[in-house]
């Protein structure tokens, strides 16, 4: 019985799931605003170090710094607000604790693969986030003056690319997250691939202000996929063509992603052994 | 006299404790030295697009750095575990048995809980420090290093006060720990000088969350651009907020009404 309705209609069913998920998830995140509206804020200090830092390195340098001016530059980490709002997935961390408190081997039971689950509460978190974010990011635009000409198509692709970039992030970091079937301990791991990433998705500082070998080592990884490519395509000239490659690129990695993740996850759960009570 | 040998006997204890988890240690250090590691390649990106920033150069950012990372490590080892354990106090109640013991309370919610193998961070810190002040020309001269040593203890006594007062709303608020956690966030804005925001930030890291303050006034001692009317005003921001955490600790104690649970 259980078999027919999983396998007859699947994608109605786990259509369903994500829109169950993400609703619970609106309903309860709004019911801490206070909360959710300090850590937005939170998140704030990074940016603004990172601004203020290359506006006063571009000002040095006589307005501009690898083609970026302080208007330019104010328009790609106001946009990096919402990159990174959107980049907040479950972290590995959160499994080292699903998996020391034994909870993982309740969602085991689950009918569906467990990333779903993750993937439609942040989804829907996300909404949450968005309308909070939206008067943040005006007091921003009024204290850094942006320099922000969008052509609709940027628009369009930026708001595709947001999502593929949410997708990347997730996957991988699910799969560092399944690390922990194995060693139940992650956070050393999980700190490289931070420092990867600032390093080499444009988080840190737009791409073209790192070395040219930089550049080159970054093409070929996901992280650039996650924070530059979305945010250039709404700050920078990328290009129709360059747009599309670039969404195509995101759909390149998300199938990575997900097949390296299929195949360690095979591993990982035969590996697996509750911790905790 | 007691209450240094109270320091020394909790220091101890902690000591005891932690020696068990070795590998902490080298958990720490390699953490230590990523986050370092970090710093140095933004400042090599951004040495390698000007000489200067905003008046100043590599070696003295390096001393920035270094003094960001010392406080840091000061922060995580010992004022943040203390804090934090004490604000979970007040919401259960068992804050009862530390206003039981026969010492200042204050005292004893300040040197309770350490994270040693933290203190890493300090140590990585010193050296990116020292590496910053040998590269000084002309180096710093004997004065310097003394201002730098009373600047840097003004700078503990500032950023111990202002966590200590936060967490202190917490006989009022009772929960409290989103504002200790985001102390942690902005606290990333003292890795550059407080000058190089734009004015009403500068402002807020000044005298709002004096952490952009706290990190550039002992840098500049070490480099030699610090007047004495600035070293002056970290010594009586410092006095001030010990004062003021003083009285809003003893107005807490009395409104704190004791075990809920």
């Amino acid at each position: 019985m259980s078999e027919r309705i999983s396998t007859a209609s699947r994608p109605r069913a786990l259509f369903d799931l994500y829109r169950t998920q993400a609703r619970m998830a609106v309903a309860r995140e709004s019911q801490y605003r206070m909360r959710n509206v300090m850590s937005l804020i939170g998140f704030l200090t990074e940016p603004v170090v990172y601004l203020a830092v290359w506006t006063a390195v571009a000002q040095a340098k006589g307005g501009s710094v690898g083609g970026y001016t302080p208007g330019t530059l104010a328009a790609y980490f106001i946009a990096w607000t919402l990159v990174r709002n959107m980049n907040v997935v479950f972290t590995p961390y959160g499994f080292e604790w699903r998996i020391r408190s034994g909870e993982m081997s309740g969602q085991l039971l689950r009918p569906a693969h467990p990333i779903h689950y993750d993937l439609a509460y942040f989804a829907g978190w996300k909404v949450v986030w968005f309308t909070m974010w939206l008067p943040i990011a005006a007091a921003l635009v009024l204290l850094f003056r942006p320099e922000l000409h969008p052509e609709p198509v940027e628009i369009a692709v930026f708001a595709v690319a947001i999502w593929g970039a949410y997708l990347v992030r997730s996957l991988f970091q699910w799969l560092i997250g399944l690390i922990t079937f194995f060693t139940t301990r992650v956070a050393a791991l999980f700190e490289v691939y931070i420092v990867a990433e600032l390093m080499l998705s444009g988080r840190l500082v737009p791409m073209a202000l790192m070395p040219s070998w930089v550049q080159t080592v970054a093409g070929y990884l996901p992280f650039k996929w996650t924070f530059g490519f979305p945010i250039e395509a709404l700050v920078g000239q990328l290009g129709t063509r360059t747009l599309l490659t670039g969404l195509g690129t995101q759909l390149l990695w998300i199938g990575i992603g997900s097949s390296l993740l299929a195949l360690t996850w095979r591993a990982a759960v035969r590996r697996y052994s509750a911790v905790g009570n | 006299m007691r209450t240094l040998r109270l320091i020394a006997l909790h220091l101890r204890v902690v000591a005891m404790y932690e020696m068990q988890y070795r590998v902490n240690f080298f958990l720490q250090l390699f953490q230590s030295l990523l986050a370092t590691g970090t710093g140095l390649v933004v400042l090599a990106l951004v040495y390698g697009q000007v000489d200067e920033l905003n008046g100043w150069s590599r070696p003295e950012l390096l001393v920035v750095l270094g003094v960001f990372t010392v406080l840091g490590g000061l922060v995580q080892a010992v004022i943040k575990p203390n804090v934090v354990q004490f604000m979970e106090e007040v919401a259960d109640g068992t804050l009862d048995y530390v206003l039981a013991k026969p010492v200042d309370a204050q005292l004893l919610v300040s040197i309770r809980a350490v994270r040693f193998w933290q203190a890493v961070d300090i140590l990585v810190g010193a050296i990116v420090m020292s590496v910053g002040a040998a590269q000084l020309r002309p180096g710093p001269g004997l004065l310097a290093v003394l201002g730098f040593l009373a600047a840097l203890g003004f700078a503990a006594v500032i950023v111990y006060c202002f966590l200590l007062l936060l967490a202190t709303t917490a006989f009022w608020f009772v929960r409290v720990d989103t504002f200790v956690e985001s102390f942690d966030g902005i606290y990333q804005a003292g890795r550059w000088p407080v000058g190089i925001y734009p004015s009403w930030l500068r402002i807020g890291l000044t005298a709002v969350v004096p952490v952009g303050f706290a990190v550039t006034v002992p840098a500049q001692a070490l480099t030699g651009q610090l007047s004495w009317p600035t070293l002056a005003g970290a010594a009586a921001l410092a006095g001030t907020l010990a004062i003021v955490t003083r009285v809003c600790w003893r107005l807490g104690l009395r409104h704190y009404s004791g075990a809920s649970s």
